[in-house]
């Protein structure tokens, strides 16, 4: 249900931040990034260079948030180790 | 306070001084160097306390000061021409984020070819990026529009980005006599004024949120809005500001428009030239009239209908093209306006002056002899013609 104008802020500033939690990218994703842990040597190369950002250091391994990840595949070509692969979602 | 000598850019950089702005980000382009150039010197010498931001292209120039603005500071920028062009998308956003930016425009051609004088090319293209857009005719009332203009964009029921137009060379340039208020008296008619929604890093908020199509309408219909309700605070500025200053321009200067058979409509500096024309053709007993617009953005068409109903043919002096319409911006402006206002007299429109062609006292006679011949004949023989240009 869309805002009325008289329920905007001026110039449609968002006073309440973090707005963009809500919308779940990862459904947009064709392709999928899947860490090969055997790989990894944990750099945070994919961390840093992810844009959304839907990589988080977990118990000590970087993992992908698949509820935002849209698959751009930057963290696969970013990896020096290539321990990422970018696996077709039907697959 | 007493009369000083300036030019138009001097003018403004002077109103700008007095208005203690906190952020300037400006690129210089002739003919607006002149304005910039004492801004930097004002910052420099220690007379204005403000933060100078040098850029390297007038997209930052407005994207500086529209985030400046947006952190609550009061700002200041100023163009001309290409530069223009190259701040057309922060325009739009500047409107579109309810942003108090104030912007000088000395008014110029647009390349090709490549011209550095005037005409209205450049503001005319930016008629739809929802900004205040005000006229000025000579150095004093570029200083005064300058002061008016933070005073209304600033209110709190317009907060949108106003431009102050002064014709490239004929008024950046020439040195008149110009009477500036008391820096108090500027700064109590035009205070500084927190608005509520301001960047913030203790009280964080998005500015230039996605607004998809479930928002972007409401947005858009808001800032329309604001612009079209900005008409009354303009006016209240202005009268305010006579109070103040015993000076004040209305929406128009309207000139023997009352039992005329022409009336000349024209935007900027060549206003008084025509009033000039418009007396020495009455002491001949022709019947012609002069209305020189002074607010282009909200455009003021009911006020507008109204004095050019008592003419019996209005002539448009367009100083800017459409090319492919059939008349020029403000032409097609006035023509809607007397339709849609239900008052029939006749319009034709004057294309003239571009890249800085000389308009001289004939070739205002000629337009005004073209209005009365179709005053009366009763008949438009041709809607659109071009004066001034050899073919």
């Amino acid at each position: 249900m869309p805002k009325k104008v008289s329920e905007m802020e001026e110039g449609f500033v968002m006073t309440t931040p973090r707005s963009s939690m809500q919308t779940k990218t990862g459904s947009w994703r064709a392709f999928k990034p899947v860490i090969d842990y055997s790989k990894c040597i944990s750099c945070a190369i994919c961390w840093s260079y992810c844009p959304e950002p839907a990589i988080f250091l977990k118990d000590g391994k970087y993992t992908v948030d698949y509820e935002y990840c849209k698959g751009c595949g930057i963290c696969a070509a970013e990896c020096p180790v290539k321990a990422i692969t970018m696996v077709r979602e039907s697959d | 306070m007493k009369t000083i000598l300036l030019s138009g850019n001097t003018a403004l950089s002077y109103a700008v001084k007095q208005l203690a702005v906190d952020v300037i980000s400006a690129y210089p382009i002739t003919p607006q160097t002149t304005m910039v150039e004492k801004l930097s010197e004002y910052v420099a010498n220690g007379e204005l306390d403000a933060e100078f931001i040098p850029v390297e292209s007038e997209h930052s120039a407005l994207s500086s000061v529209l985030a400046a603005s947006a952190a609550g500071a009061r700002v200041f920028t100023s163009t001309s021409s290409q530069g223009l062009l190259l701040m057309h998308e922060i325009m739009f956003i500047t409107a579109g984020l309810r942003l108090p930016v104030v912007m000088g425009i000395a008014d110029r051609a647009i390349s090709a070819p490549i011209n550095i004088w005037n005409d209205h090319s450049d503001i005319m293209a930016q008629r739809d990026t929802g900004w205040i857009s005000i006229f000025a005719e000579s150095a004093q009332e570029s200083y005064d529009r300058t002061i008016q203009a933070y005073r209304i964009a600033e209110d709190e029921n317009v907060h949108l980005p106003v431009n102050l137009n002064f014709d490239g060379f004929i008024l950046t340039h020439t040195y008149e006599p110009v009477t500036p208020i008391d820096d108090e008296l500027v700064l109590k008619y035009a205070p500084k004024k927190r608005r509520k929604l301001v960047l913030d890093p203790n009280n964080p908020m998005t500015f230039g949120g996605l607004g998809s199509p479930e928002y972007y309408f409401e947005a858009k219909y808001q800032a329309i809005k604001a612009l079209e309700n900005s008409m009354e605070t303009i006016i209240e500025a202005d009268k305010e500001y006579k109070k103040i200053s015993g000076r004040g321009y209305g929406l128009y200067n309207a000139y023997m428009t009352e039992d005329s058979d022409t009336v000349l409509v024209s935007l900027g500096s060549i206003g008084g030239s025509v009033r000039e024309i418009v007396r020495r053709m009455r002491r001949d007993g022709l019947k012609v009239g002069s209305l020189s617009l002074k607010l282009f953005r909200p455009f003021p068409a009911k006020e507008l209908a109204e004095v050019l109903s008592k003419t019996k043919c209005v002539v448009v002096l367009d100083k800017a093209s459409s090319p492919g319409a059939i008349g020029g911006p403000l032409f097609l402006e006035i023509q809607a306006t007397l339709k849609s206002f239900d008052v029939n007299v006749p319009v034709i429109d004057i294309i003239a002056g571009l890249g800085g062609r000389e308009i001289g006292p004939e070739d205002i006679r000629v337009m005004l002899n073209k209005g009365l011949k179709v005053a009366s004949e009763k008949k438009v023989d041709k809607l659109l013609d071009y004066v001034g240009v050899y073919l």
